[in-house]
């Protein structure tokens, strides 16, 4: 086994190297994880703030399996997108196993309920200190989530973040679904466990390392953007 | 007011969804590929990326590899999901066929199973043929011994040698009897880690880049040998296969070109499989 150094090396290296495999690897991670993310927030953050701003009978229940879900195992949700999209599940005739589409998929099951929750809990928290002045302003029910998301939406963004980092890291569900298939569905986390089952531990590892530096990237990114909005409100 | 800044934002985002492009990317535009299923040996050793680009440049069909343990393989290709299936356990294959999920198989190519072990040798098999003389001496020892265990090819195969080894490994699984339940290169990478002997085919073993200290110890007896076999999916039970193009593919894998490229596939002057269609 070598050092830390050179692995540390051997990942520079691969990056400075801009090999075309690796490029395309990285950038399928992000299109899948990135549009995963978005559709999990497009459902994810009006059905958390619903539940966060609003009583409705089984209120508890819905919030407990909101919860729940948060924990649900890739390898399950792997699983359970396989049988639906198989050639002898349901939806076999829509052809979307072993894409990045059903890699989509999968993640978005498996972020939804994490954007889910967290907005749950922030918009409630948010709903108890604007409650009164809504109802002095007899704010009708859309005007009251739409408020409500859009004053919470910094804290909306480490929600999306908590997702994102969920399913940049995940390797259960988009390796049963998608098939890890060289220049089709490989993504960083697939290659990985191949490289690793390849015994190439120092290569895997540096793979590993760029996974990390993107993930920096794209917090950074979004705190940049964070941070230039705040100073735009407050001028 | 609030509608309106969160409209904006939603439009922000539903820009930035689209930036990330079509969702199904090129694989609408061409559908000319099939989809193998197939094992990790196969996989793993790099004898796909030797033989694949040639089979591409000569006939454009782009060959999607999954590459799982033959156990799954089949069942993924018993689902219709795959439209060619590439694997090594002869008996799994037969039924596979008889079944009906399969139109019919072929030998491809085999190589050989090994026993690898560490130099310490607690069990004293190294440079043993024997198979089953040396698996009832690893038993006998109560040498650490890590296993698949995962219905695969190579976990069958090992399943039967310890049948003729006359040793009953179930009760000493989680004893020095270790099942991984994983693919062979994770098994290698836990086995090494514990200085287990591990049967693999030789292909894996070779091209494996974590060997460590490890060494063959037992190899040469002829129940050892692998056999690989290669099956069109059935359309008549699976009409989404597609015939034509997976047809082509094994046409050409059985045929003399793709039979010396898979000849022609070394790593380090060592030949990995040998190709026998007959």
């Amino acid at each position: 086994m070598e050092s830390f150094s050179a692995i540390l090396i051997e990942a520079i290296g691969l990056i400075l190297s801009w090999d075309p495999d690796v490029i395309e690897i990285i950038m399928l991670s992000l299109r899948v994880t990135l549009t995963a993310v978005a559709a999990a927030c497009l459902i994810g953050l009006p059905l958390g703030a619903i539940v966060g701003a609003f009583r409705f009978p089984m209120r508890t229940g819905v919030i407990v399996a909101m919860n729940t879900l948060m924990g649900l195992p890739p390898v399950v949700v792997g699983l359970l997108v396989y049988l639906m999209l198989s050639a002898s599940g349901p939806m076999g005739v829509l052809g979307l196993l072993y894409t990045p589409t059903a890699m989509i998929i999968a993640q978005t099951i498996l972020v939804t309920p994490i954007v889910a929750a967290l907005t749950r809990q922030v918009i409630e928290d948010l709903n108890g200190e604007y409650a009164e002045q809504f109802a002095s302003l007899g704010v009708g029910p859309l005007d009251r989530v739409l408020a409500l998301l859009w004053d919470a939406r910094y804290s909306l963004l480490t929600v999306a973040l908590a997702g994102f980092g969920r399913a940049v890291a995940e390797v259960g569900a988009v390796i049963i679904v998608g098939g890890n298939i060289n220049h089709v569905t490989r993504v960083m986390t697939t290659t990985i466990a191949l490289e690793t089952s390849k015994g190439n531990l120092e290569l895997a590892l540096a793979l590993g390392l760029i996974l990390l530096v993107i993930a920096v990237i794209v917090n950074g990114l979004l705190m940049a953007i964070r941070g230039t909005a705040a100073r735009a409100a407050y001028v | 007011m609030f509608r309106r800044n969160f409209l904006g934002f939603a439009t922000a985002g539903l820009l930035a969804l689209g930036l990330t492009g079509p969702l199904t990317g090129s694989a609408a535009a061409q559908d000319n590929f099939i989809i193998v299923q197939s094992t990790t040996s196969t996989q793993n050793s790099g004898l796909f990326d030797h033989i694949l680009p040639i089979f591409q440049d000569k006939t454009g069909i782009d060959v999607r590899v999954v590459a799982v343990g033959t156990g799954q393989a089949i069942k993924n290709a018993a689902n219709g999901d795959g439209d060619v299936l590439f694997v090594h356990a002869k008996p799994a294959e037969e039924k596979f066929v008889a079944s009906g999920d399969g139109v019919s198989r072929a030998d491809v190519m085999y190589n050989d199973f090994v026993i690898v072990g560490p130099p310490s040798d607690p069990a004293g098999v190294a440079g043993m043929s024997d198979v089953a003389a040396a698996m009832a001496k690893i038993a006998e020892t109560e040498s650490a011994f890590a296993s698949r265990g995962d219905d695969s090819g190579t976990h069958k195969a090992e399943q039967r040698l310890w049948t003729d080894a006359g040793v009953d490994v179930a009760v000493a699984s989680g004893g020095w009897y270790r099942e991984t339940g994983s693919g062979m290169g994770a098994t290698l990478n836990t086995g090494t880690g514990m200085s287990a002997y591990i049967m693999t085919d030789r292909a894996t073993w070779i091209s494996f880049g974590n060997k460590g200290d490890y060494q063959i110890a037992v190899e040469g007896d002829a129940k050892m040998f692998n056999q690989y076999g290669i099956i069109l999916v059935n359309p008549e039970k699976h009409p989404n296969v597609k015939v034509e193009q997976g047809q082509q593919f094994i046409d050409w894998v059985l045929s003399k070109e793709g039979q010396a490229a898979i000849a022609d596939y070394k790593i380090d002057g060592q030949q990995l499989f040998f190709p026998n269609a007959s």
